[in-house]
C-alpha cells in the first residue's frame, strides 16, 4: 500500500514537473496514512534517488533493462506497469506533461485501469479505500470536471504547475527491479534527436509579444519582432495567425499550441478566444493592445492600451529607444 | 497504403464555454461543431501520405448521428470511406471508447485487411483524456507514439518527429502502427467545391459495437473561478507608449 510517483526524466536529468508530482504524492500519502514511493525508469536515472529522498519518498523502484537508455513510451509504460502489479499502490501519480500523460496512458492500457489526466485536486476526504474523487482540467483548463476514479489502483497525472515543490527529506530504500520487456514494446524509443538551437523560445522568454488576427499579415509582424527584440523577448501568435499561414506553429500560444508563463505577455490584436486564453493565462502580467475595449483579452488582462497595434507597437519601441538614448 | 483516422466531433467554443444547468455537459445551444483540432491535422497528414504513396484514407468516429457531419468534413478533404460507430446520448469514457474503436477496427480489418497506419489526435479538445489512441493501440497490439509533428513512411517504417523541450525526437515504428498527431504537423487544407460535393456521396458505414463502461465517472462539470481583472487602461493610441514603458520598468522587464 502506497502512493507511487512516476518520476519523469530525460536521460537521467529530472524534469521540473516531477518535483510537483513528488510533493503532491507525499501530501496524498499522508492523507491516506501510507508512504510515498517512487519509480524511475532506466539505470541512467539511479542517481536521482537523492533528490527523490529529499522530497520524502521512502522507497524508489529503479526499473532496469539494457534497452532503457532513452525515452520510449511503451517500454516505460510496461516497466511501470510491472512495478505497479508487484506493489499494488493505491494511487499512481504521473506528471501532467506530454511524456507523463503518455506513460500513464500506457500503464492504464496495459493494466486495463481507468486513468484521470491533468488533475488539479484530489478530494481531501479520500482515505484510500473508496473511489477517489478528483478535479481534472478539460478544454485545456477552461473547464473543470469533478470525477470519481473507481478502481483498486487509481492512475492520475497531476496538472503541471498546480503544486509548488516543497522538500521534506526522508531516508530512502532502493529497490532495483529487472523488468522483462518483450519485442513488442521495444520499437517506440527515441532513435535520434535534433537539439534545439540555443536561444529563447516562447516557453522560456521572459517577454512574449504576441500577435493575432488584427496584425493582418505575415509582414506586419515586423514591428512586433522589433519590440520583442528590444525587450529580450520573442514573438508569439494566436491560432488564427498560424491558420492563415502567417507564422509557424511553434510560435502559437494556446490550447493546441504552447502554454506559456512569461513575466509579461503583450497581446496585440488578439481577441482572446478561450482556446488562446488557456495558453496565456499563466502569464505573470498581461498587457492587451486592442482597438476593442470590450475584447475578451482586454477584460481579462491586468493592463490595456486601447488603440491600433500598428501605431501603438512602433510608438512603444520608439519610446524604449528614446529612454536608452538611442 | 491504407490509413484510418479516428476523429471526434467537438463543440467550437468562442470566448467562453457555458455549462448546462445540470452540470453534465457543455451548453452547445449556440455553438457550432468541428473536428477536434489535432484530428483535423491527422486527416490532412493521412491525405498527404496517400497522395505520396497511393492507397486510401478511411475516417472513423464514435458518436451520434450528428457526427456524420465531421465524417463528411473529412471526406471533403480526401477521405474516401467513412465509418460511424453509433452511440446515443452522452460521450463514452476513454476506456469504453477505446474498446469500441479497437473492436470496430478489428471488424473492418477482418473484411478489408489491415490498415498500415491508424492515426489519432494527441488528445481531444473537449475531454483532454490523452489516452484513447494509446489504449486502442495496446488492444490492437500495435506500436504507438503520441505527439507526432511529422510522419514519413518508407520501406514499411513510419518515421515520426516529435517536439520536446530539448529539441526534436525521432521515432521509427514498423507498420502497421498507430500514431497520435499534434496540431502544427501541417496546415489542413480547405475543402474544394468538388470535394464538398464528393463528400455528400460518400456512404457512411455503420458499425454497431457494444463496450463496457470504464472506471472514470464524471460527476459534473464546473467553471474554474473566473479571473476578475480590474483592467488598468494605460491610455489610448500611440500616446500611451510612455505609460507602457513606465509599466515595463515597474515590472522589471525594461532594463
Amino acid at each position: 500500500m502506497s502512493v507511487l510517483v512516476v518520476v519523469e526524466h530525460d536521460r537521467g536529468t529530472m524534469t521540473p514537473a516531477s518535483l510537483g508530482a513528488l510533493t503532491a504524492g507525499r501530501n496524498l500519502a499522508k492523507q491516506i496514512n501510507t508512504t510515498m514511493e517512487a519509480v524511475t525508469v532506466g539505470a541512467n536515472a539511479d542517481a536521482l534517488s537523492d533528490t527523490i529522498a529529499a522530497y520524502g519518498a521512502t522507497t524508489v523502484h529503479q526499473a532496469h533493462h539494457a534497452a532503457l537508455v532513452d525515452f520510449g513510451p511503451e517500454a516505460w509504460g510496461e516497466s511501470v506497469a510491472q512495478i505497479v502489479r508487484n506493489i499494488s499502490p493505491q494511487v499512481v501519480i504521473g506528471c501532467g506533461t506530454e511524456r507523463g500523460h503518455e506513460v500513464i496512458a500506457q500503464v492504464a492500457a496495459r493494466l486495463d485501469l481507468p486513468a484521470s489526466m491533468n488533475c488539479t485536486e484530489f478530494n481531501t476526504s479520500f482515505d484510500g479505500t473508496q473511489p477517489m474523487q478528483v478535479t481534472r482540467a478539460r478544454w485545456g483548463g477552461s473547464l473543470l470536471e469533478n470525477a470519481a476514479l473507481d478502481a483498486s489502483i487509481k492512475l492520475v497525472t497531476l496538472a503541471n504547475h498546480t503544486v509548488e515543490p516543497v522538500e521534506a527529506p526522508s531516508t530512502i530504500a532502493i529497490a532495483v527491479v529487472d523488468v522483462a520487456l518483450d519485442a513488442s514494446v521495444l520499437h517506440s524509443f527515441v532513435r535520434d534527436r535534433v537539439e534545439r538551437v540555443a536561444g529563447v523560445t516562447v516557453v522560456t522568454a521572459p517577454v512574449v509579444v504576441s500577435g493575432g488576427r488584427g496584425v493582418g499579415s505575415a509582414e506586419a509582424f515586423g514591428p512586433l519582432e522589433e519590440l520583442a527584440g528590444l525587450l529580450g523577448g520573442i514573438v508569439g501568435c494566436s491560432r488564427a495567425v498560424t491558420n492563415n499561414g502567417w507564422r509557424n506553429h511553434v510560435d502559437q500560444v494556446g490550447q493546441t499550441g504552447t502554454r506559456i508563463a512569461p513575466d509579461i505577455y503583450i497581446a496585440c490584436g488578439i481577441s482572446g478566444a478561450i482556446q488562446h486564453w488557456v495558453g496565456a493565462m499563466a502569464s505573470k502580467n498581461i498587457l492587451a493592445i486592442n482597438t476593442d475595449r470590450e475584447a475578451n483579452i482586454v477584460t481579462k488582462a491586468g493592463y490595456a492600451v486601447i488603440g491600433d497595434l500598428h501605431k501603438v507597437v512602433p510608438a512603444i519601441s520608439a519610446e524604449i529607444r528614446r529612454r536608452r538614448g538611442q | 497504403m491504407n490509413i484510418l483516422v479516428c476523429v471526434k466531433r467537438v463543440p467550437a467554443p468562442g470566448a467562453r464555454i457555458n455549462i448546462t444547468e445540470d452540470g453534465q455537459q457543455v451548453d452547445t445551444a449556440f455553438l457550432g461543431f468541428t473536428v477536434s483540432p489535432h484530428e483535423e491535422c491527422a486527416v490532412e497528414a493521412a491525405v498527404q501520405l496517400v497522395e505520396k504513396h497511393g492507397g486510401e484514407v478511411t475516417v472513423l468516429t464514435l458518436g451520434d448521428v450528428l457526427a456524420e457531419e465531421q465524417l463528411r468534413t473529412a471526406a471533403s478533404v480526401g477521405a474516401v470511406k467513412a465509418v460511424l460507430v453509433p452511440i446515443e446520448g452522452m460521450d463514452w469514457d476513454a476506456q469504453r471508447t477505446a474498446s469500441a474503436i479497437s473492436s470496430a477496427i478489428t471488424a473492418l480489418e477482418t473484411t478489408n485487411g489491415n490498415f498500415d497506419l491508424i492515426l489519432f489526435g494527441n488528445e481531444s479538445a473537449d475531454s483532454c483524456g490523452y489516452q484513447v489512441g494509446v489504449r486502442a493501440a495496446v488492444k490492437l497490439g500495435r506500436p504507438m507514439v503520441n505527439g507526432a509533428k511529422g510522419i514519413e513512411v518508407a520501406d514499411g517504417v513510419a518515421t515520426i518527429r516529435r517536439e520536446s523541450d530539448a529539441g526534436i525526437e525521432i521515432y521509427n515504428l514498423p507498420l502497421p502502427a498507430c500514431i497520435g498527431v499534434r496540431e502544427g504537423i501541417n496546415l489542413p487544407r480547405y475543402p474544394t467545391m468538388k470535394g464538398r460535393l464528393a463528400s455528400k456521396k460518400v456512404e457512411i458505414q455503420r458499425t454497431e459495437i457494444s463496450a463496457e463502461v470504464g472506471g472514470l465517472k464524471m460527476i459534473q462539470l464546473q467553471r474554474p473561478p473566473e479571473r476578475v481583472s480590474n483592467t488598468q487602461i494605460l491610455g489610448t493610441g500611440p500616446e500611451a507608449a510612455s505609460a507602457v514603458v513606465d509599466l515595463l520598468v515597474e515590472l522589471g522587464v525594461f532594463k
